[in-house]
């Protein structure tokens, strides 16, 4: 077990990978650690690298170069005693054929050597009600479950999903979430590829966003890429009758540009620009209708990071 | 913590445990098995259907076997076993396999502790038990109907014919799985293979009615032994055991080179896409 300076377990540890397909460079020099007990998002575009390096940390593919340690060993001669202590759900994978959603997880159980109870699993999943069911007449959300649960019926310590979610319903995807927080509490480490904004903040503990086979920024879902600390965005409509030339100092030093029909102000001291400005509207006896007070949300994070990747791709 | 995970993968590999995981995977592919509508048609009701069909059409006569004459309804038993038995562990598996291959069932097993030869074994224990037991009701049938019955003399010697054939066709179906690269085209390739091989080999078409030059090319490929294999273990003129040594050699010496070759190209991931 690699275990990093401060006593903390490193369950997963990259460091300078890179993953060629022929002349094609998918991985461009990729590094990470995950501790134990994280729940990590890889965040990207499609075509980023995200799946290609997740199925490198699986076992599945056969790096290029850098150096991976996955639960203490490299996932490529790992052999079946690493193999179960994790657990993968795949970005696709049909269900077992011809068999019901119960015997799926007992065929699975029967693969480790110290399994959960699949009716537990059944429980955490919320498929009791469809133990019975042929597994490939689930729905896509109901077959998205089955997948955890069987990627879970191992007891693993580390658990990969590649986009959970992705054609998911609203509803669906509100109930993978809470399945996947409950997972916390199993004190699984759980390392989830995604391109939904709000699942990776809903859902992880750090977000790491791929463009081009490159981690551009890595932090919390809160204060990746300096989001706590970035600039506060003002918007309001200006009464009919007022003119901009009336609007206190602060208030005009702090504007940006027209959006619509409103005025953005930018300020990294809001409430010194909030404050003349609500003081002049009282003077003056209007209401400022649509005012908004924003930080940049983790998607206007996101679409600035992967900019360049996407303009490069058009 | 590093030695005792090394100790524990060298004993995840034991054959003791891939004879406990195919095990436990055999009931599960033979419940998969069952419940398939596909599978239940072409491996036990097709040879039954073609049974009755040519034994109606083309039983009036006797056919001429090793050693004597036979009812034509009856010489057609065996050669049927025969088809039976590929369309239990050849056909059936290959399009099995490489659908489950194509849409990400092997990866997701792939993932987990089980090691490839004991899901191999576990699958192929299916194909043997659904070859039994297509052979059973063939041979039942043809009992019934057509008064067909097998000497217990050559009992043994039948019943060893249908395992290795099994196996056999088992191991060349893992081998043409690997070469098809999408579960679509695994039903018209094997039958396209097939169709041709069982009119020369003495499954539709007695082997003793065919021009000479037409069994020896069908000598080259093993549906013609399997089905002379399973003539000299069933034919009543048989004298001895009525193990047929030559065709059983051929036999195996096929399972092992398809065997050979599926180790070295069998993929757990899709292909096609």
């Amino acid at each position: 077990m690699v275990t990093s300076e401060r006593g903390t377990d490193v369950v997963i540890a990259v460091s300078g990978l890179r993953m060629s397909y022929g002349p094609f460079e998918a991985v461009r020099g990729v590094d990470l650690r995950v501790e134990r007990g994280e729940v990590f998002a890889f965040l990207g575009p499609n075509g980023a690298g995200k799946t290609t390096t997740v199925e490198i940390l699986e076992g599945f593919r056969r790096r290029t170069r850098g150096e991976v340690v996955v639960l203490g060993e490299d996932p490529e001669l790992a052999g079946p005693s690493w193999r179960a202590r994790i657990g993968v759900v795949l970005q696709e994978s049909d269900p077992e054929r011809d068999l019901t959603v119960l015997e799926c997880l007992d065929l699975f159980a029967g693969y480790y050597p110290s399994p959960r109870d699949p009716k537990e699993i059944l429980e955490m999943v919320g498929l009791s009600d469809r133990s019975d069911a042929i597994a490939s007449r689930l729905s896509g959300g109901q077959r998205r479950r089955l997948d955890v649960g069987l990627a879970l019926v191992g007891d693993p310590e580390l658990l990969f999903l590649d986009e959970p979610t992705t054609g998911f319903d609203p509803t669906a995807r509100r109930q993978a979430w809470e399945m996947i927080s409950g997972l916390r509490s199993l004190g699984v480490t759980v390392l989830l590829t995604t391109h939904y904004m709000d699942e990776a903040e809903r859902l992880a503990d750090r977000v790491g966003v791929i463009a081009e086979g490159r981690i551009v920024a890595e932090g919390t879902p809160g204060t990746i890429a300096g989001r706590e600390t970035a600039a506060a965005e003002i918007l309001f409509l200006l009464p009919s009758h007022a003119r901009f030339e009336e609007l206190p100092d602060p208030v005009r030093q702090a504007f940006e540009e027209r959006d619509g029909d409103r005025l953005l102000l930018r300020t990294q001291s809001p409430i010194a620009v909030l404050g003349p400005l609500v003081r002049w509207a009282e003077a003056l006896g209007v209401d400022l209708p649509d005012l908004e007070v924003r930080r940049p949300s983790l998607e206007d994070v996101y679409l600035a990071l992967t900019a360049q990747d996407a303009e490069r791709r058009q | 913590m590093t030695s005792s995970t090394s100790v524990a993968s060298r004993v995840g590999d034991r054959p003791a445990t891939v004879i406990r995981l195919a095990l436990h995977q055999f009931p599960y592919d033979l419940r998969a098995f069952l419940r398939n509508r596909q599978s239940r048609f072409f491996t036990l009701a097709l040879p039954v259907l073609f049974l009755v069909i040519f034994s109606s059409v083309f039983g009036g006569g006797r056919t001429k076997v090793p050693g004597g004459r036979i009812e034509a309804s009856v010489a057609f038993v065996p050669g049927i076993i025969a088809l039976g038995i590929i369309a239990a562990s050849f056909v059936n598996l290959v399009i099995s396999v490489t659908a489950q291959r194509e849409s990400g069932v092997l990866k997701r097993r792939r993932a987990t502790p089980v090691p490839a030869a004991a899901l191999i074994a576990g699958r192929a224990l299916t194909a043997v038990v659904a070859a039994l037991v297509i052979t059973v009701v063939l041979l039942g049938i043809g009992w019934a109907a057509y008064s067909a019955h097998v000497p217990a003399r050559t009992a043994p010697a039948l019943a060893v014919t249908i395992i290795l054939g099994a196996l056999t066709f088992c191991c060349l179906g893992y081998a043409l799985a690997s070469v098809i690269r999408n579960e679509d085209a695994a039903q018209p390739i094997t039958q396209a293979i097939m169709l041709p091989l069982y009119f020369i080999s003495g499954v539709f078409v007695p082997a003793g009615s065919l021009p000479r030059w037409l069994v020896d090319i069908a000598s080259v490929f093993p549906v013609r032994h399997l089905a002379a294999a399973l003539l000299k273990a069933y034919n009543p003129y048989t004298t001895g055991a009525g193990f047929a040594g030559w065709d059983l050699l051929i036999l195996a010496a096929w399972g092992l080179a398809g065997l050979i070759f599926a180790i070295r190209t069998f993929r757990w991931t899709p292909q096609g896409r």
